[in-house]
């Protein structure tokens, strides 16, 4: 086994999918990189030239001692000072269900990247559909466990309400996967089919319509 | 290793060592216009400089450091002196690791520590040159420091780092010189000072300007501005800690007594904490100098209206690390977000990391684990990616 794949094996299967959609040798920024275990997968495996934005001082550090460059700071605030086109691929990865302004911040990723991958919650699953349907409880599950005044979960995504958001704007998708994930994430498959109904998460590349 | 004694770590020896140069009639042209030469640095160096001449970092002191970073002079006894003032930064196997680096520092143009500034005898009159020394800004001394960097035979540097007036030396070095630097370490500094560190500074000034014994300057064979220069420093201390590390250290404890004394005299620990750091460091800097190193910092400004100075195309090589502390309120947490925002735009790698502390400014010299680390990993990381 080589050792990229016994290095990935560690990863969400979300990351993992992430990851092998990166071109070697690409610039690559990755929003709330946490402690940078993607970005330090791609610099070793893929000898990618990466940044991270990170809130949290210690995780910050953590990138730092791992020889990886990276900015504290709130993502939402950092992406205006880049200039266009300055990075080959954005990762935005389970964290735009917390974005206040979801639709300005992805025009703006698409102005400072060429390809932006987002992946979030999909919220049409079929157990979340069935918690309002058959309980009339608001819906909380593995990938969404929050009551409703305590979620930082305040967008609620589907993959088919993304894919007319990106219509409407004429974002163009790149490519796709609806992926199902066991208990803690760690692995999953790929949804062929009802990727609205089976799917636990949604993975999009996005290029800009320009 | 079966030897099960503690090992007692290396106590580092150095020597300060002396570069003279712009021999007249070669003056160096300063940025007021005034030539100024012989130029003395003081310096001091630690570790060896490999064969490539690539291993070399450049620390640049803060407003009143001197050259001496590290360690003991030769005879100096080790168990008793106070070793040099970033001694837990830097030293063999410490985070700027002097068995692996060439580690540099020299004391500032107009400064008072062996390098030549208002207090050194001025060759054309014989006498100290006291306020006829010329005005000095942080761009003279980058400059003086490269003649140092050049007679070293070093072509690029792998790191320089510095905090506080060392900081803005970093950056005006990669405006300068954006093609000698592979990675910079701005510690605690800003791309402008601040109306408010202006203030400060001015107060510290006019605290010596005022006291007779100051003398416009010409006081070298009197007693000199004791009490002026001992109330600057006061000054500066307070702007060096903060609310929380005064209320911490000190809080409202009374000084040797019970109760207030209803007098002038020293009633709380914190007065007299104050004084004794105003007293003791009249015993080490010069009034004048301090006058001239406030005003180069306070003249430090990288942007114009042309932009930033540091927006260059050659820095896109060079690899930066930003660090600001939480309650560091002289240089705030937002100026260092502006020099990253500058550095971002210019398409540099940037890292900024704000470490939470609460020693206010003086966090950057007091031994914090974070910072070590930090800066260790990234000098490794730029070692590794240098080839050293």
């Amino acid at each position: 086994m080589s050792k990229e794949s016994e290095h990935l094996e560690n990863f969400r299967f979300d990351l993992r999918l992430i990851g092998s959609w990166i071109k070697p040798n690409s610039k690559v920024l990755d929003l709330g990189c946490g402690n940078g275990d993607l970005l330090l997968y791609l610099k070793e495996h893929k000898n990618v030239r990466g940044t991270g934005i990170e809130f949290v001082e210690a995780k910050v550090a953590k990138c730092i001692e791992r020889g990886l460059s990276v900015l504290q700071g709130d993502f939402n605030d950092e992406v205006h000072d880049y200039p266009d086109n300055c990075f080959d691929v954005i990762i935005l990865s389970q964290t735009l269900q917390q974005v206040m302004d979801p639709k300005n911040l992805i025009l703006e990723l698409l102005r400072i990247g060429k390809q932006v991958i987002v992946s979030f919650p999909n919220f049409s699953h079929w157990m979340i559909r069935m918690k309002i349907l058959v309980h009339g409880r608001a819906p909380k599950s593995r990938q969404l466990p929050y009551e409703w005044y305590n979620t930082p979960n305040i967008r609620i995504i589907t993959i088919r309400d993304f894919k007319e958001f990106l219509a409407s704007l004429k974002i163009k998708l790149a490519k796709e996967a609806a992926i199902n994930t066991d208990n803690n994430d760690k692995d999953g498959k790929i949804v062929k089919f009802l990727k609205n109904i089976r799917a636990t998460y949604g993975i999009m590349m996005l290029e800009s319509p320009h | 290793m079966t030897d099960n004694s503690i090992q007692q770590p290396q106590s580092l020896m150095v020597e300060k060592q002396y570069f003279t140069f712009a021999q007249p009639p070669n003056e160096m042209v300063l940025d007021s216009g005034a030539r100024l030469g012989p130029i003395t640095l003081a310096y001091e160096s630690y570790g060896t400089l490999n064969e490539q001449k690539n291993n070399a970092v450049l620390v640049l002191h803060a407003c009143t450091g001197d050259a001496h970073v590290a360690g003991h002079y030769s005879d100096e006894n080790c168990s008793t002196s106070k070793p040099g003032w970033w001694d837990n930064m830097v030293g063999p196997g410490k985070p700027i690791d002097t068995d692996r680096y060439f580690v540099i520092c020299s004391n500032i143009l107009g400064s008072c520590c062996g390098t030549t500034g208002p207090s050194s005898i001025n060759p054309e009159t014989g006498k100290p040159f006291g306020c006829s020394f010329p005005m000095v800004t942080i761009r003279d001394m980058v400059r003086a420091q490269k003649q140092l960097i050049d007679h070293l035979e070093i072509k690029k540097i792998m790191a320089l780092i510095g905090g506080s007036v060392g900081g803005m030396q970093v950056l005006r070095w990669c405006v300068e010189y954006p093609e000698m630097v592979a990675s910079a370490i701005p510690l605690a500094t800003t791309t402008r000072h601040s109306a408010q560190a202006i203030a400060f500074n001015e107060v510290a000034r006019q605290a010596i300007m005022t006291d007779p014994d100051w003398n416009n300057g010409d006081y070298y064979e009197g007693k000199g501005p004791h009490h002026g220069l001992a109330v600057a420093r006061m000054i500066g201390h307070v702007t060096y800690l903060s609310d929380e590390s005064m209320r911490n250290k000190f809080g409202r404890r009374l000084q040797n007594r019970s109760s207030v004394s209803f007098d002038f005299d020293v009633d709380f620990e914190i007065e007299s904490y104050l004084r004794h750091q105003g007293t003791k460091f009249v015993s080490r800097f010069d009034a004048n100098s301090l006058l001239y190193i406030t005003k180069a910092a306070d003249y430090f400004d990288l942007e114009s209206s042309e932009g930033c100075s540091l927006i260059d195309e050659k820095l896109s090589d060079t690899t930066f690390l930003v660090i600001s502390f939480s309650s560091d309120w002289l240089y705030p947490t937002y100026q260092s977000k502006t020099l990253v925002s500058i550095l971002k735009k210019n398409g540099c790698d940037v890292s900024f990391c704000e470490i939470e502390a609460q020693w206010g400014h003086d966090a950057f010299l007091l031994p914090n684990p974070r910072l070590n680390t930090i800066i260790e990993k990234f000098l490794l990381r730029i070692s590794n990616e240098q080839g050293i």
